[in-house]
């Protein structure tokens, strides 16, 4: 009898155990959700996306934004690029190939002319998440109250101009009708004036970007979650040999 | 015998002696179930730590201005640096995984009864110098969550009564966290607080194989012995339990695997967002939390009003888990021979811990919105939740001793020889 007993016990203390590990596992995703920001479906094993997501960091972001950890190499690696082809089309500053990605804009320089230096962008995917570089992105309206003319419904205040203004348009805040003692708020922001891409493309290029940050993030995924399935698929044959091995020494065992 | 092995054990006739006794003549009970694989697994993680901590003290500058970049050095530059860092990272997290566990099989079967207090002990010793080196590891890398961590850990200990303040900036070395602390955090980490873990290992199995080991049956192997000396109940640790543990050990790297490889940071929980921000003393994180495997205590601290009482709770929170072999009362070890409410009381318990988890790791003011609607105040009822979860940690100790010291107890009969589902 305390043999039923105790494994009806013992069912329910490992579905106690399963139920924590379950809501664990849930929570980071509950909690990404919670960031309130859409997903920016990035796919840092499209090499296509991060190529172009490279091209627009070069174009639009690297005149203020160093990559310091990323060397201009290791990018061609990740990016399946030749040496010709990233010193020929990516790299406007003059570095070596084998240096990391450096903005040209002098440090004290920037301080002096945006009240703040530009960050790094290295770790900013891995600091932030990639939705929130997505929606920040998009997020961009024009303010004629801030320094820069430009403010932003992700990051308020935040001290950058908006450098892709004429790919996505200049859009301006649509506000909520004020509630007693309440300051307005923004509802949603509206595209006054349209870019040279359309919503779409914009939404594209700024994937195509943020997928680009993610690789700079990690560039160990694509290696990681290649070499990742083999390694399992080793282990799970070498558990199933341990497991035959086990059971023919157990097999005496009564 | 080969001539080798004769000419050895000429030489050396201890070294076969001591193989002989904790492995091929180390009897084991041979009813062991899942939960007897967390101790093998612990040791593998220890193992795992030193490995890859020696080749990523190979790579890492211990100063406040090289650290972090020596951090995206090694994942970056340093061949299969991101693999060794990973392999260590989560390597940190899962020893809690594995610790905690283990533990709780303890508590599960009475493993810490007579005569195995020491045995509880010394593993309770183990857990709180593992505790010490998880903190300072995590301070190594350098990041803004490291920064603050440190910073909000280390001044807990201004609560001490007169010399609170100075004992903060002793153990810093300095006045905020600087290369003084990482230094001697760095000392402490990768030689003197291993060098005390291995011995405090050997001591707890030299402890173990002393006794023998419990069982999920809680019965004493040694009092049916066969002609032969040895417990009928038993079957050699070599190689019964090596294979057995090897193939558990098979299922836990695939789980380890599939984290270093495909979630190494876990969705923040592993490695936290926060400190892929350099260390920088004029920005605080939004939320400032340990990582996950302290956030029970931490809610601890966190929920009493009174910085001092918090302090003493959460240091209580942990001593009382060493007087556990005194609080405990009953006879009767396994669950499954105990009292109802026993049983009832250490599910609750777990519950609790992982609850006052999810509070430690800032996950309740999310659940509280869902609940309760976004104007709902978050603080009030995390608190009332959190208080009643602190008072629910301490009742289950107070708990166990009423009902084992008075005698309310109504445990079952034990059977004379171990029960096998094989």
């Amino acid at each position: 009898m305390h043999d039923k007993t105790f494994r009806a016990s013992v069912r329910i203390l490992a579905a106690a155990l399963l139920a924590m590990l379950v809501a664990f596992a849930a929570a980071p995703s509950a909690l990404a959700e919670e960031g309130g920001y859409p997903n920016a479906n990035v796919n840092v094993h499209d090499q296509g996306s991060l190529q172009r997501g490279a091209r627009l960091f070069m174009n639009y972001c690297v005149g203020c934004h160093s990559l310091k950890y990323m060397r201009y190499s290791q990018m061609a690696e990740g990016l399946g690029l030749t040496e010709q082809q990233v010193m020929e089309n990516l790299n406007f500053t003059g570095a070596k190939f084998g240096e990391p990605i450096i903005s040209a804009m002098p440090e004290a320089d920037a301080e002096k002319w945006l009240g703040k230096a530009p960050p790094d962008l290295s770790l900013e995917v891995s600091a932030r998440g990639a939705d929130w570089v997505a929606a920040y992105l998009k997020s961009f309206y024009l303010d004629p109250s801030t320094a820069s003319g430009w403010n932003n419904t992700v990051f308020p205040n935040v001290a950058m101009p908006f450098p892709l203004w004429q790919l996505q348009g200049e859009q301006v805040p649509v506000m909520s009708p004020a509630e007693k003692g309440q300051p307005a708020t923004i509802e949603e922001l509206k595209l006054a004036h349209p870019g040279s891409m359309t919503p779409a493309q914009y939404d594209r290029a700024v994937r195509d970007l943020t997928a680009f940050l993610t690789f700079v993030s990690s560039p160990d995924e694509l290696v990681r979650s290649r070499m990742g399935a083999w390694v399992v698929i080793y282990l799970v044959l070498f558990t199933l040999f341990a497991l035959v091995l086990k059971k023919e020494y157990w097999k005496d065992v009564h | 015998m080969g001539a080798f092995t004769e000419w050895f054990n000429e030489r050396a006739p201890g070294l076969g002696a001591v193989y002989k006794k904790h492995m091929t003549e180390y009897y084991a009970p041979k009813n062991f179930n899942v939960m007897y694989y967390f101790g093998s697994f612990a040791l593998l993680v220890l193992v795992n730590q030193i490995v890859t901590g020696i080749f990523l003290t190979m790579f890492y500058t211990p100063t406040a201005a090289g650290a972090f970049d020596s951090v995206q050095y090694i994942m970056r530059d340093v061949n299969w640096g991101w693999l060794v860092r990973y392999m260590h990272t989560t390597g940190a997290s899962m020893f809690f995984i594995v610790v905690y566990l283990h533990m709780f099989r303890g508590l599960m079967y009475g493993s810490f009864k007579k005569p195995r207090e020491l045995v509880w002990l010394l593993g309770m010793l183990i857990f709180l110098v593992l505790m010490a080196e998880a903190f300072m590891g995590y301070v190594l890398p350098w990041g803004n969550m490291s920064f603050w961590g440190a910073k909000v850990i280390i001044t807990l200990f201004s609560a001490v009564p007169w010399f609170g303040h100075t004992l903060v900036t002793w153990i810093m070395g300095t006045f905020v966290p600087g290369d003084p602390t990482l230094n001697r955090f760095f000392a402490l980490h990768v030689v003197a607080l291993p060098l005390v873990l291995l011995m405090l290992v050997v001591l707890h199995l030299g402890a173990l194989h002393e006794v023998g080991s419990n069982n999920p049956d809680g019965i004493e192997i040694k009092q049916h012995k066969g002609h032969d000396g040895h417990p009928l109940d038993g079957i050699p640790f070599h190689p019964y339990y090596t294979l057995k543990d090897l193939a558990g050990v098979g299922v836990f790297l695939i789980i380890c695997a599939v984290i270093i490889f495909f979630a190494p940071s876990v969705g923040g929980f592993f490695l936290e967002h926060d400190n892929s921000i350099p260390a920088n003393d004029l920005v605080t994180p939004a939320t400032i939390k340990p990582v996950w495997y302290f956030s029970p205590f931490y809610a601890i601290l966190r929920m009493i009003p009174s910085k001092g009482l918090g302090v003493l709770a959460l240091a209580a929170s942990i001593v009382v888990l060493f007087l556990v072999p005194w609080l405990d009362r009953g006879r009767v070890k396994s669950i499954r021979y105990r009292g109802l409410a026993y049983k009832i009381a250490l599910a609750i318990f777990a519950i609790v811990f992982f609850l006052l988890g999810c509070i430690g790791a800032d996950l309740t003011p999310g659940w509280i919105v869902g609940i309760f609607g976004p104007n709902a105040d978050i603080t009030t009822i995390e608190n009332l939740f959190g208080r009643i979860l602190v008072i629910l940690y301490f009742a289950f100790f107070a708990f166990v001793w009423v009902y084992t010291f008075f005698g309310f107890e109504r445990t079952k009969p034990v059977p004379e020889r171990v029960i096998t589902h094989a």
